[in-house]
């Protein structure tokens, strides 16, 4: 159960009630002002504590929110978007979503990781995780890109890359790795948003970018809490604690270097004001995008190279 | 020359059980055979610097070795991190997971990176990332290829972040060397997974991998435990893979070194072998006369 949407429970009946309260002011003369304000506050300092302070774990359940804006909710946004499909060799993967578009008038090519809202969409966009040929058509797409100049923008929400038998089968470490190197070499501006789960090797491969941007509640992680926490001792439910050691949240990362900008979000969430967060998070891709078009290639690549060569590296 | 029982008195220690057939075999043979079962040709884990004894014609020059993690995160579980690195630097004789530097093959001179299981599993943190970087950084300065040999689990989880970042910081340096005709080749030996398999394992002009290696990208547990059935025993071994076509071939240890100075021989195309000496830019030298092997 995601602790965020308990935690919501109390504060929706809140919600609830205060909304009954007002339409029935307002067909009684009986002045309730006293009531509803009383109520609102209320509300609102059950709001700051749920929210304000959020640990580690709240903030990974933040990120799976089920109601949180996902990749198809940023490219739905844009002015324009025209899928393309395929890896060209074995099928079109539904965890990644892609074509051409634009951006407030600017042409671009996006990149998105999709969980998919409802049971049946997961099912069809396997919750998010990327096969081998998911990969392999973010290849192709960065591809094309370069050949006509477009840059990229990523949308990247993914617990991790598929772990199954045939991933396994199609060599799912090759495809992100030819992915990686194809976002070290695309010679376009580059944009990465982390907008949910940024989880692992399946995250990264979308995610070597000129501008890394983060929203403030996403997670950003070497693995998902339970993979860490199996990894590490052998159990996966004590997700909660690795999560508290991994340093996955939108402050640890801009200390380390690691992300470029925070995206803050609405008190409660996303999901809260999904269309304005969504809007933000464009404005500071639009943004990103006009800062980095005007910088010569060459020299956005050598940026792009001394920005990921520093970290880790000695003092 | 009849050998001690193996199971009795101060030679017991000298002894060692094949963990695949079971067989009891007389440590310094498994030495003299590189480490590969004499029945069964089950291929041991092999230290570093004892693959780069069986690699190098003599001479090997480190390189980063005195690169050492702090503790970024201020890791601890049951232990803290900086305790499991001294374990580990005692137990393995490694400063870290990988060691890197320059000597030659056959001849060929090269920049060469050897990963070792027995460090924290070889996995991929600030350092191994720092050491592979500027392992491909020096051998574009020198104009040598690059020879890894992998063997990791996959990213640290003690560096968090840091450590899934080194995968983009040795794929920006490998990409450079690579764009300036660096050639590159991976040895895959076992295990090789996860953030290792999934960048510079998989980003090399020839891949080979040794034989019986387990390779992938998950490891196997995560994927029994995600679709609740077993393996089948090759699934993600090196052969399983070469069939699949993930592979350029698949070799037993002891001709890995033959290969690898056929391989270095088709592209030294232009360069000739100075056994050791510093190989001059392509462009300067004819092609060799006579092929070393």
């Amino acid at each position: 159960m995601n602790v965020i949407v308990e935690r919501e429970k109390g504060l929706v009946e809140l919600e609830q009630r205060i909304a009954a309260l007002k339409s029935q002011a307002a067909q009684q003369p009986v002045d309730m002002s006293g009531v509803i304000r009383e109520l609102e506050a209320k509300y609102a300092e059950i709001q700051r504590e749920v929210f304000g302070r959020m640990s580690a774990w709240q903030r990974v359940n933040m990120a799976r929110h089920p109601k949180r804006p996902l990749g198809s909710d940023y490219v739905a946004a844009l002015d324009r978007f025209d899928e393309l499909h395929g890896d060209r060799h074995f099928r079109d993967d539904h965890a990644i979503v892609g074509g051409f578009a634009k951006l407030r008038g600017r042409r671009i090519m996006v990149i998105a990781q999709d969980k998919g809202r409802d049971t049946k969409e997961k099912v069809f966009r396997n919750f998010g995780m990327p096969s081998p040929e998911g990969y392999r058509k973010v290849i192709r797409l960065v591809d094309l890109a370069v050949h006509l100049g477009l840059p990229l923008v990523t949308f990247v929400d993914t617990s991790g890359a598929d772990p199954g038998i045939g991933s396994e089968e199609r060599a799912q470490a090759e495809a992100i790795a030819q992915s990686l190197y194809r976002f070290a070499e695309a010679r376009v501006p580059i944009v990465a948003c982390i907008i949910g789960e940024g989880g692992s090797g399946g995250a990264l491969a979308l995610a070597i970018a000129d501008r890394v941007m983060m929203l403030e509640h996403a997670v950003y992680s070497v693995a998902s809490p339970e993979g860490a926490a199996a990894i590490l001792w052998g159990d996966a439910a004590r997700a909660e604690e690795a999560a508290g050691r991994l340093r996955l949240t939108s402050d640890d990362l801009l200390e380390f270097g690691i992300i470029d900008e925070i995206v803050p979000e609405p008190l409660g969430g996303a999901h809260r004001d999904a269309a304005g967060t969504v809007a933000l998070v464009l404005d500071a891709v639009d943004a990103a995008l006009a800062n980095l078009g005007k910088v010569p290639l060459d020299t956005l690549l050598d940026r792009r190279f001394a920005k990921f060569r520093r970290i880790g590296a000695p003092a | 020359m009849r050998r001690a029982d193996p199971t009795s008195g101060e030679d017991a220690a000298q002894w060692t059980k094949c963990p695949k057939c079971g067989e009891m075999i007389y440590r310094p043979d498994l030495a003299t055979n590189l480490w590969v079962c004499p029945r069964c040709e089950h291929h041991f884990r092999m230290h570093a610097f004892d693959r780069i004894s069986m690699l190098v014609d003599s001479d090997f020059t480190e390189i980063g070795g005195d690169l050492v993690p702090g503790d970024p995160l201020g890791w601890t579980d049951k232990t803290p991190y900086p305790q499991k690195l001294e374990r580990d630097r005692e137990k393995s004789k490694l400063t870290e997971g990988v060691v890197c530097g320059f000597g030659s093959i056959g001849g060929f001179p090269v920049a060469l990176g050897v990963m070792d299981f027995n460090f924290r599993g070889g996995t991929m943190g600030t350092v191994v990332g720092e050491r592979i970087t500027q392992l491909f950084e020096r051998a574009r300065e020198r104009h040598v290829p690059c020879i890894v040999f992998t063997a990791s689990g996959g990213a640290r989880m003690e560096e968090g972040m840091l450590a899934l970042m080194q995968m983009a910081k040795t794929t920006l340096a490998l990409a450079r060397f690579r764009d300036e005709g660096g050639y590159f080749i991976t040895v895959l030996t076992d295990p090789t997974t996860g953030g290792v398999s999934a960048s510079f394992g998989f980003q090399a002009d020839v891949i080979v991998a040794e034989a019986h290696a387990a390779i992938g990208f998950a490891g196997r547990r995560v994927i029994e435990q995600t679709i609740r059935q077993k393996l089948p025993d090759n699934f993600q071994t090196a052969e399983f893979l070469l069939e699949k076509g993930a592979l350029d071939m698949v070799v037993a240890r002891k001709d890995v070194k033959d290969v690898l100075v056929r391989l270095l021989d088709y592209g030294a195309a232009g360069r000739t072998p100075t056994n050791g000496q510093s190989a001059l830019p392509s462009t300067l030298v004819p092609p060799p006369v006579q092929s070393t092997v």
